[in-house]
């Protein structure tokens, strides 16, 4: 791709996120030398001093290869989304939020207004007499002040403007940032071929269960348990001992850092292959297993009510189960009065 | 990652039959329009031809079909009338003979989900359009399926020696093919054995069911397996695996002449509480009944002075036979047999009585269960078929029977046990016959349907029996009145008269309600069945397929499926074999290839799905660490694929693929007449 021995251009941009992808990716050590070698910086805020007019200035497809994080939460990250996308060959959404809308879409639970309250009226720590909320424009006696708009829903990149490739994780991790950074610089460097669009790149083909070393049984639940309530038996499958782990509902790739350690695996590495819905998928394996066996002549209300009891052990079903994959559910959002 | 499916619609030549079944159909859907809708709107999805007929099932009907395959040449048939229940079989066939894959054929159900359910023509005539839009979206990701062949092994299996148990036995065996028949009890006859006449013919139970349990005793294709239980069952139609344990009666078989010196000698009686129903005794070893077959009696170790305190021996001091056909040191065996088809008559258990206290039984000496009035009447029975009282001499002048106890009943069981009326009705007449005394029958409602039923209801009308029409609200021992002491009274409201009775009697015999063995739904699980609510067996088909069950290779037959007369449940049994028999005749089956399969490569072994199968079709691959689905006991339910958190297992005919399609075709039209999309962009603002 690259041309006249020009080495090729690397960004990775931040929408709404954390940093942790960028921290992630400078974690992969010496590897970072070779980044380096291969890759001239073409954008990176986050340890370099770019301008958004930089990249403006770019011809279209100037950037070989941009690793977009961070979800699509206000009218600044959609405009830049907008604008990497014309400016780079490959257009990587990077990490969950741009993925699958991770932590920043669970506010598709509520509404714009509410966050916002939240935010800027209802916090213990905040002193707001007059009930300031940000505007999009505010007169000044320097002249008109503006701010980006802040959306009443999240949105993951592949929502707004074409992506190339996805890497899960929330962040992903170290080691298959590496291996997928190697994919695409053997295919720049040595013109080996790219994945096919649309490939999640840096994770396995099947579930979490595959890398965790904890025994697995055939599974009867009769009731859940929030990770501070028990402690887990150490070597045996936490969701056998009744804490919610996604690990089977999420694909491989991390190597089942948190079950290895006694807690229930999240699902930051979203679904499996050729499956829409992490959330409801995780949502009938677990109603599947909940453990009510009822006999014949069983009072069905009384039946009913043993379900209601096991299932309501889990406090926050839509906020667990589609903790990091909101935006990019069938659900999307949950439907609140107040979207405006 | 998205939910759309890249549709290969655009390749299908797709045929679309609109049924107008009579006005069942087009009577509210307006059949026509529909046709017309299909062929016009959904040409791009691939439609290429789109009809209504009077009835598609007909021939006529499915020779359009055929027609249009070979002429137009169709690659995929929808047909949008009945339930794929009742005429899916109808279409596929007629594909097929059109030489098209049956499995290219998609039935949408508008009668059933449609006509039947809706009443407004124009919404009931868009629900039908959707419906069928999501039919041809679907079917155009069908994939041509070959059923798969299993062979069929001619030996059955027949769980549960009663009435039911022993017609299909015989049955299969007079037809020449090799029965195993298992027993839990040491000899088979079930409850038909314990009784003394039979209704409406009054006719000796022991003198018509003996003769049938010789005959099984000595048939060359019957192997009995009596004091034995199924443990475990593996494998599937064709081919079941079964694994059956032989308790140690204690006795030797091989050289045992059945004498019976053995039972004189023993020195314990014992109240047999499962043949006797508790009115009389019986030995530490012994034989259930004199005409017992097998003639082998069995030694109870719970009782047994042997077994009990390590002396006695007197049966084997006394058996004649040499070698010694007692035998102490017998052990439990296990056995394993192949067989190919399975039918489970493993019959009912009595209500128990005490379940409803104030109806006093096992506080007033003087209150009968049915079954204890059945040995009480038997000429063989504890008191040689003399009616008396719980003193064993006196006869009672007045005899109270209540119907429906435990039956028809909320608190209890809210379904009739269809034979207490006849039940109570021949008890009337039998106090009548044996004692003179004045008989009360209480009951709800008097039901006596079938062949010469009410014929003998008129018969024990006419020989002075009392009926009285209500719900007996309690039997005591308490009088209150001058001519009740020493008496049971019976309070009830006679509501035919509207006013509260007390009737003083002497005896009262409880028809108790038939109730599913308790152990039903263990037995339902170890052979992949299922239960109802009320835990008897579950039939394929309540009308149409009264013993075969959703398993494949697995019948039913008797009151394991519901209460039943003898009548009927000898008809079951004998229906069984015939669905048996008609399976060994072919020698193989082609089973529908509608199959759940695991992706082993996608699959993590996380084990969600391990017990979830109803048919004990999932199995765990330890040394492979992936689970595993066996296609032939698979019944494609789709519970597995519903659960499997990893969208590792899916269904033919219910991949995801198919079911998005179907939905993404439901959502093209929205009922306010809208465009095609309207729907599915009503969603989008969510998205804006």
């Amino acid at each position: 791709m690259s041309t006249n021995g020009a080495k090729p251009k690397l960004a990775m941009y931040w929408a709404a996120s954390c940093g942790g992808c960028e921290i992630a990716t400078l974690n992969i050590g010496e590897h970072i030398l070779t980044v380096d070698q291969v890759f001239d910086l073409a954008f990176f805020p986050c340890i370099a001093d770019f301008k958004v007019s930089d990249v403006e200035g770019y011809p279209d497809g100037y950037i070989d290869l941009c690793l977009f994080n961070g979800a699509i939460r206000s009218s600044e990250n959609e405009h830049m989304a907008h604008l990497l996308r014309r400016k780079s060959k490959i257009l990587v959404a990077f990490g969950s939020c741009a993925y699958e809308g991770c932590i920043p879409a669970l506010a598709n639970l509520t509404s714009r207004q509410a966050v916002l309250r939240t935010v800027y009226l209802d916090n213990p720590s905040l002193d707001n007499p007059s009930g300031v909320l940000p505007q999009t424009t505010t007169p000044a006696p320097e002249g008109e002040l503006t701010l980006p708009a802040f959306y009443h829903t999240v949105k993951t990149l592949d929502q707004v403007v074409d992506v190339d490739y996805y890497v899960p994780g929330c962040p992903p991790e170290s080691h298959q940032i590496w291996a997928v950074l190697q994919t695409v610089v053997a295919a720049l460097t040595e013109g080996a071929p790219l994945p096919p669009k649309g490939t999640i790149l840096g994770a396995g083909q099947v579930a979490v269960c595959e890398e965790c070393p904890l025994a697995r049984h055939e599974k009867t639940i009769p009731r859940f348990y929030r990770p501070y309530e028990i402690v887990p038996k150490p070597g045996l499958c936490l969701l056998e001992q009744g804490l919610v782990c996604l690990g089977p509902a999420t694909v491989c790739g991390c190597g089942a850092l948190c079950p290895r350690v006694g807690m229930g695996c999240r699902g930051c590495y979203g679904p499996l292959p050729g499956v829409v819905d992490q959330g409801a998928r995780i949502l009938t394996a677990l109603a599947s297993v909940i453990d009510v066996t009822g006999k014949p002549g069983d009072n069905e209300e009384e039946l009913a009510r043993r379900v209601q009891d096991a299932v309501s052990t889990i406090p926050d079903p839509a906020g667990l189960f589609y903790y990091f994959s909101m935006a990019h559910s069938l659900l999307h959002r949950a439907r609140v009065a107040d979207n405006q | 990652m998205s939910t759309a499916p890249s549709s290969p619609k655009s390749q299908e030549r797709i045929g679309v039959y609109v049924c107008h079944c009579g006005s069942n159909i087009a009577g509210v859907v307006d059949v026509k329009d529909v046709a017309q809708w299909a062929g016009r709107e959904l040409a791009e999805d691939g439609v290429v031809i789109a009809r209504d007929y009077q009835f598609m099932c007909s021939n006529l009907g499915q020779e359009l079909i055929e027609a249009d395959i070979k002429e137009q040449g169709l690659t995929r048939v929808v047909v949008a009338a009945c339930s794929p229940h009742l005429h899916e079989a109808t279409f596929r066939t007629a594909c097929q003979r059109a030489g098209l894959n049956p499995y290219l054929c998609e039935m949408v159900s508008i009668r059933e989900q449609v006509s039947w359910v809706h009443t407004d023509r124009d919404l009931a005539t868009a629900k039908a359009k959707a419906l069928i839009a999501g039919g041809v979206e679907r079917v155009a990701w069908h994939e041509p399926l070959e059923p798969l062949i299993v062979p069929i092994n001619p030996t059955t299996l027949v769980v549960g020696g009663g009435i039911a148990g022993i017609q299909a036995a015989l049955e299969i065996a007079d037809s020449g093919y090799p029965v195993i028949l298992v027993e839990r009890e040491p000899s088979i006859g079930g409850h038909m054995a314990q009784f003394d006449k039979t209704f409406p013919t009054l006719d000796c139970a022991a003198c018509i069911l003996t003769p049938k349990m010789v005959a099984v005793g000595s048939h060359p294709n019957i192997t009995l397996l009596t004091y034995s239980e199924v443990e475990r069952v593996d494998g599937y139609v064709g081919s079941f695996l079964v694994t059956i344990r032989k308790k140690a009666r204690y006795v030797n078989a091989e050289t045992c002449t059945g004498c019976g010196l053995c039972i004189e000698k023993c020195p314990v009686r014992v109240v047999d509480e499962v043949f006797e129903a508790g009115l009389g005794y019986r030995k530490a070893v012994y034989r259930s009944f004199p005409q017992a077959v097998p003639k082998y009696p069995v030694i109870d170790t719970e009782h047994c002075t042997y077994f009990q305190r390590g002396k006695c021996k007197a049966c084997q001091i006394f058996c004649p036979t040499q070698p010694k056909s007692i035998n102490f040191e017998q052990k439990d065996e296990i056995i394993q047999v192949e067989v190919g088809n399975i039918i489970l008559a493993t019959g009912y258990e009595l209500f128990d009585c005490r379940r409803i206290p104030q109806y006093g039984y096992g506080r007033l000496a003087n209150v009968y269960t049915s079954l204890e009035f059945e040995r009480l009447c038997n000429a063989a029975g504890p008191t040689g078929g003399e009616v008396v009282l719980r003193d064993g001499v006196t006869k009672p002048k007045t005899v109270g029977i209540i119907h429906c106890v435990g039956s028809r009943d909320s608190k209890y069981n809210s379904y009739c046990s269809v034979i207490c009326c006849m039940q109570s009705l021949k008890f009337a007449h039998l106090v009548k016959e044996r004692t003179g005394a004045e008989v009360y029958n209480f009951y709800i409602d008097m039901r006596t349907p079938f062949k010469d039923y009410d014929e003998f209801y008129q018969k024990v009308l006419a020989e002075g029996v009392h009926f009285v029409r209500g719900r007996v609200a309690e039997v005591t021992d308490a009088a209150r009145h001058p001519g009740e002491e020493g008496k049971i009274i019976v309070q009830v409201e006679d509501t035919l008269i509207g006013r509260q009775r007390r009737i003083p009697v002497d005896m009262v015999i409880l028809s108790a309600a038939l109730e599913p063995r308790r152990d039903a739904q263990e037995v339902a699980h170890k052979f992949g069945i299922a239960c109802s609510a009320n835990g008897w067996f579950i039939e394929k088909h309540p009308k149409l397929d009264p013993v075969a069950t959703m398993t494949e290779g697995i019948f039913i037959a008797g009151c394991a499926q519901g209460p039943k007369d003898i009548p009927a449940t000898v008809a079951q049994g004998a229906a069984a074999a015939a669905r048996v028999i008609g399976r060994i005749h072919q020698g193989h089956l082609a089973l529908e290839p509608v199959r759940a399969s695991v992706i082993a490569e996608r699959c993590s072994g996380c084990r969600i799905c391990n017990n979830l199968c109803p048919f004990n079709a999932i199995s765990f691959r330890e040394d492979l660490g992936v689970t595993e689905i066996n296609p032939a006991l698979c019944q494609g339910c789709g519970t597995c694929v519903a659960a499997c958190p990893a969208g590792a297992i899916t269904g033919t005919q219910f991949s995801n693929e198919q079911v998005f399609a179907q939905i993404e075709g439901l959502l093209m039209l929205d009922f306010s007449g809208a465009p095609r999309g309207a729907a599915v962009r009503m969603l989008e603002p969510a998205l804006s």
